[in-house]
């Protein structure tokens, strides 16, 4: 089959959830009102609260939210096939993300553009205010292991890319002094910044000797290098601890010296990856070598394990974050929600859309996709690799070549996941904070002692798991982990808008069921994980790790179905501010 | 060169150059809109940083005008040493025995 059609029905049923389904949503459930003066004009202060036209605001939330976690999820997910992963992100996209971003970004402006944790302390209490704390606390936590294991890996498969990424730190920290102390405009510098960047990717491409070939260096993946550890090994424990150096300084600085001008080079990489994808795939035509279903997964199931392993592209938590964080404070007119919220999750299932294209499309054959898709840890181990040759493979439909293509995605993906992960320690450390000053704790109130302990188990965590070339290299594992966790905050966000509605007396089956959707699949993707998979029961060996972070995550999920359910029944409801 | 009716060479030449000019037109605010998505966060950054200076100098200037304990002092404490004896000389100077305030004994 060619390639090209997934991409036109994957894009027709966008098109239809836009114009139709969201329309409805607007106009019958969430009621939009062109006239309501939104906490945008309300609150103006020039600072968060500035009305902003919707092409602005859209473009804004769609790079705040796309990064590579819907490039990783689905990458590892068509270990069941293009059908399921294809049909999950398409679904996925026009009735639960849709709806999750749009619905969290209205319920935020009817409540004086509120994040969804002081929402959750009103509408439910002050209980569900700490678990939705501790939820996020969990999320950050996956996502730092997660993502910095995604670099490191990159830095090792793919060695060019890292002079790239590295020059990109100076280039940025330049870019925001030049913004910051002397008023010049962004575009140019950083243009120029990205045309250096990419510049010593194709040197890089071309000269081994400005790859900074680590497991090179330590004399080889057979070598072994001290205390037993092997050349992979211990360029995985090199990179984590520069990576989490890293995060630690730049997470404790002002953000606009070097997370926000990064942002900005990203944003280019952003629509420089997209084009080059569609493009090279409209010239390109490749042919899906990946089977439909494929018969040969049959050690983990695809029902339920699906829908955790891709979250972002097809429903996440983390969007209700941004929506209800910056969006909702900035949203010019009501009606302009539909466009901003529904199109930015739209954005991102494109995003995964084409993540699933390259990965399905870069074998030769069937047989060569089942070798490298043998097993479900080999589809989480190989999985991104996999996506970057698939890129670099439509990237030659655009003549350029499929060894300097590799580079450059890799930078992309590397990009995304180095300022996901910056991101994300700072919260974590904001977070680490209000748990400190909300259980009296005062030491953890501090920046540096926050910031150390988010920093310390972060690297932990991804240190941890064993992976199949020893110590590092096993954070795909934690990927399941982070999935849920998402799929939980995007449950909670869910179960807020549902109960809004329920209140205003509207129907709440269009995020009600979502809602229970996600539930219950985490519920029992958890409970299969670690009853099945980590306990030792049955077949698979205990892993202590997992099984008592899955545990963890478990209780946490049965906390929230309860408070959901408690929530929902209650006869007397707290009252509502007016504006609702 | 003058264009007569019926001119068909030069009314496709004209069409041509305002259909051009007009993707040109599009094109630089398809251009101008992407680098206001992009400079929209930055612009919140600044401006909050610079509300935090505006704040902490008005703090600084003005809070005991307001009755606001100057946090300020807390540091400027570390200065009494250096002046105090000049406070001494200065107020036998002006003809005061002893120290005219009561916070500041030098004898």
């Amino acid at each position: 089959m060619n390639s090209l059609w997934l991409a036109v029905i994957g894009m027709i049923v966008f098109a239809i959830g836009y114009r139709f389904y969201s329309k409805w949503v607007a106009e019958k459930i969430y009621r939009l009102d062109p006239n309501y003066v939104t906490p945008a004009h309300q609150y103006s202060d020039g600072v968060d609260f500035v009305p902003t036209k919707k092409m602005i605001l859209w473009g804004h939330h769609f790079t705040s939210v796309a990064g590579a976690a819907p490039i990783v999820g689905p990458a590892i997910a068509v270990y069941w096939g293009w059908l399921p992963a294809f049909l999950w992100v398409t679904l996925g996209t026009v009735f639960a993300a849709g709806v999750h971003d749009f619905g969290t970004l209205v319920l935020s402006v009817r409540n004086k553009g509120q994040s969804v944790g002081t929402i959750t302390n009103k509408l439910i209490g002050k209980r569900a205010k700490i678990m939705f704390l501790f939820i996020i606390l969990i999320l950050v936590l996956m996502v730092n292991a997660v993502f910095a294991w995604v670099i490191a890996n990159l830095f090792i498969n793919f060695p060019a890319s890292v002079l790239s990424v590295f020059l990109q730190i100076p280039l940025a920290i330049w870019i925001g002094y030049a913004v910051y102390k002397k008023k010049k405009g962004m575009l140019l510098p950083s243009l120029v910044a990205l045309a250096v960047m990419y510049g010593a990717a194709i040197l890089a491409s071309r000269v081994p000797a400005l790859q900074i070939d680590l497991v090179k260096y330590f004399g080889g993946a057979d070598n072994t290098v001290m205390f037993g550890l092997s050349g992979v090994s211990m360029a995985f424990l090199v990179w984590i601890i520069v990576l989490m150096v890293y995060v630690y300084i730049a997470s404790t600085l002002p953000v606009w010296k070097l997370l926000q001008p990064r942002d900005y080079i990203n944003s280019h990489q952003l629509v420089v990856g997209l084009f080059i994808l569609y493009a090279g795939l409209v010239f390109l035509q490749p042919e899906v070598t990946a089977p439909a279903m494929n018969a040969a997964a049959t050690d983990v199931s695809w029902f339920p394990l699906l829908f955790i392993t891709i979250a972002c592209g097809a429903i996440s938590g983390f969007h209700g974050l941004v929506s209800s964080g910056t969006s909702s404070k900035q949203l010019e007119k009501e009606t302009d929600a539909r466009f901003v919220g529904y199109l930015g999750a739209v954005g991102e299932g494109v995003l995964a859309l084409i993540a699933i294209i390259a990965v399905v499309t870069v074998f030769a054959t069937k047989a060569d996709f089942t070798a490298a898709y043998s097993s479900f840890a080999a589809a989480s181990s190989g999985g991104l690799g996999n996506f970057i040759n698939g890129a670099a493979q439509l990237a030659t439909g655009i003549w350029i070549p499929a060894d300097i293509a590799r580079t450059i995605v890799s930078i992309i993906v590397v990009s995304f996941a180095a300022t996901t992960l910056d991101t994300s320690v700072r919260l974590m450390r904001y977070i680490i904070a209000e748990i400190g000053s909300e259980y009296n704790v005062q030491a953890l109130t501090k920046t540096h002692v926050a910031t150390t302990v988010a920093v310390v188990s972060s690297a932990a965590l991804v240190l941890l798991p064993k992976g199949p070339n020893g110590f590092g290299s096993g954070g795909y594992l934690l990927w399941p982990l982070f999935g849920t966790s998402n799929q939980l905050l995007a449950g909670v966000s869910l179960l807020l808008v549902s109960i809004w509605l329920k209140r205003q007396g509207r129907n709440y089956l269009v995020t009600f069921i979502p809602m229970v959707f996600v539930f219950f699949m985490t519920l029992w993707a958890m409970i299969q994980q670690v009853v099945f998979q980590w306990s030792g029961y049955g077949d698979g060996e205990l892993n202590m790790l997992l099984f008592g972070i899955g545990g963890l995550i478990l209780i946490f999920v049965f906390w929230i179905i309860i408070e959901a359910i408690a929530a929902f029944s209650r006869n007397n409801p707290p009252p509502l501010s007016k504006e609702m | 060169m003058k264009w007569r009716p019926g001119d068909r060479s030069l009314l496709s030449f004209l069409e041509r150059e305002v259909i051009m000019m007009g993707f040109y037109e599009q094109f630089k605010r398809a251009i101008a809109v992407y680098d206001e998505i992009l400079r929209q966060p930055h612009r919140t950054e600044i401006a909050r940083e610079l509300r935090d200076e505006e704040d902490l100098f008005m703090l600084l200037c003005f809070s005991e005008m307001l009755g606001l304990p100057n946090p300020a002092f807390y540091y400027t404490l570390e200065l009494y040493p250096v002046i105090i004896e000049r406070f001494h000389d200065w107020h036998l100077r002006a003809g005061m025995e002893k120290s005219p305030l009561e916070g500041i004994r030098c004898c």
